[in-house]
């Protein structure tokens, strides 16, 4: 009886600590003292029939890991900015030119703001493309070079070198005119429930969203921070390579990093945090 | 080894060997979301259902629901409802079926059937992101489903 009472009042304990991690917490990111991120933005119009408010991931994340980000001297995704500013100018492949040929010595100049509007519609390609894409797009043709492996870490190095470049800027990517066919596919598969539990990408980061999975404190799924550190695997992420693992946890066949499916995935869920900050390289557990 | 083993008995099953009283996952018929009949000849054993019900790669039931009596294992998740007291308000036959297939009882469900064999999108074989070989098994067999329930049916006066 004794043991009864003090399991019922135990766990009333666990459910209001449950209560308390619920929603995006209320911490505000700057980095470096004086780079403010904005981690919460009114949702772009497409989504105003399913949530008013978008959030970074860090707003998700332990006190602990989002210091990691308010500094770049903690912030271990930093060192991989450095690496690729070596490759941003090193000569490499039959042309003998570097992306500094052609974009400059500084890539704070030429790149600014490219993160924040990637995926984008290439009318000369006829295409929609990742940065991914064009980044191996510029190694392939301009530097007769060959392609980085689309979710490696020389990839992930150079996405993280262009993010920082636009950190702080809001993202804004283009969902109408020749990209809404991409879109529109990109927007079917994040509400598709795969693999044999019978999950969406939908499922966990719209209708779950602050809930915990098992250990795991839900995000809105937003990939304003990519590439993204995980103290997981100590390493920077792409996109890709995330949206890989979330539909292999559905017990899935998962689609391939660069696939025209995880393209389309991209330019959707991109689109989906339209007002927040760029914020990558960020940090992640 | 596990999942070779258990695809012959299904098999067997369906082509309506009588060795184990079993039903078949596709022979499973609903009523009202609920399963009258268990999937087992066998009766479920609630200790067994106890460690399905935390284990990873069985039930993992406690990645969405918190449960006091499984507070020994660490996080749990708070996608579903808390499920004390669950023995004393769902009869035995509808915890079966929304064990089975929860969609039955809630349209639309996050929770996934543990009792299912066919009908997904890009079937995996298991967690390792690469297409499923041939018909999937279902996630729990008909008797860790009786035990689950067997344990579920424990946990009265929440
Ligand atoms: C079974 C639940 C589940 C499903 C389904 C799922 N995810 Fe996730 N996802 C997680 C968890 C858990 C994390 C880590 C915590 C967090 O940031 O939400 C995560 C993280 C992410 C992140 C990293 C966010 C950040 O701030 O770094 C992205 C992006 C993401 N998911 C996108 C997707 C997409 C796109 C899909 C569908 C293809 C999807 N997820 C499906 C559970 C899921
Ligand atoms: C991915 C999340 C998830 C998992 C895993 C999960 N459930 Fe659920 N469960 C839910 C949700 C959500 C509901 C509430 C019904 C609804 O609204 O869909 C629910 C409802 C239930 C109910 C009905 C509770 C009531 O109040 O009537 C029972 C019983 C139950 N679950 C048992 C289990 C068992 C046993 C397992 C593991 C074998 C399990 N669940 C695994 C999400 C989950």
């Amino acid at each position: 009886m004794k043991i009864k009472v003090l399991t019922a009042v135990s766990a009333a304990l666990i459910g209001s600590a449950g209560l308390a991690l619920a929603d995006p917490d209320e911490d505000q990111l700057v980095i470096n003292g004086d780079l403010e991120i904005v981690t919460e933005a009114a949702a772009p119009d497409h989504l105003s029939d399913v949530m008013d408010t978008i959030y970074s991931g860090w707003r998700f994340r332990s006190d602990e890991t989002q210091e990691l980000e308010m500094d770049d001297f903690d912030n271990p995704g930093m060192i991989f900015v450095d690496q690729a500013m070596d490759s941003w100018a090193s000569a490499e492949g039959s042309e003998g030119k570097s992306c500094a040929s052609c974009h400059g010595d500084d890539p704070s100049e030429s790149m600014a703001g490219v993160r924040a509007v990637y995926p984008k519609w290439n009318a000369d390609a006829g295409e929609v493309r990742t940065l991914a894409m064009q980044i191996n797009d510029c190694r392939e043709n301009q530097m007769g070079a060959d392609a980085y492996k689309y979710d490696s870490a020389p990839m992930a190095a150079m996405e993280a070198l262009i993010a920082v470049q636009s950190r702080g800027m809001p993202v804004n990517v283009a969902i109408g005119g020749p990209a809404a066919e991409t879109w529109e596919q990109g927007k079917a598969l994040y509400y598709t429930r795969t693999g044999q539990l019978e999950l969406s990408c939908a499922n966990c980061h719209e209708d779950n969203y602050g809930n915990n999975i098992r250990s795991d404190h839900l995000s809105q799924g937003q990939i304003n921070g990519f590439p993204t550190y995980r103290l997981k695997n100590a390493k920077l992420n792409t996109v890709h390579g995330r949206f890989k693992g979330c539909v292999r946890d559905t017990r899935a066949e998962t689609y391939s990093p660069g696939s025209p499916e995880f393209v389309a995935l991209e330019l959707y869920v991109a689109s989906r945090g339209n007002g927040l900050s760029v914020e990558g390289p960020s940090v992640r557990n | 080894m596990r999942i070779t083993l258990l695809i012959p008995s299904v098999l067997a099953l369906s082509a309506g060997t009588a060795m184990a009283e079993m039903v078949a996952p596709a022979d499973v018929q609903f009523a009202d979301g609920a399963l009258e009949t268990p999937l087992t000849s066998d009766a479920g054993d609630p200790a067994r259902g106890k460690v399905i019900m935390t284990t990873r790669s069985k039930g993992n039931c406690v990645a969405c629901h918190e449960i006091s009596a499984l507070s020994e294992a660490p996080f749990h998740g708070n996608v579903g409802p808390m499920l004390d007291g669950v023995g004393e308000y769902r009869t035995e036959a509808e915890l079966r079926g929304i064990v089975a297939n929860a969609k039955m009882t809630f349209e639309g469900s996050v929770m996934p059937a543990f009792y299912k064999t066919t009908g997904f999108e890009r079937p995996g074989d298991g967690y390792s992101g690469k297409a499923a070989q041939g018909e999937l098994p279902p996630i729990l067999t008909a008797q860790e489903i009786e035990d689950v329930v067997a344990f579920l049916k424990t946990l009265k006066d929440g």
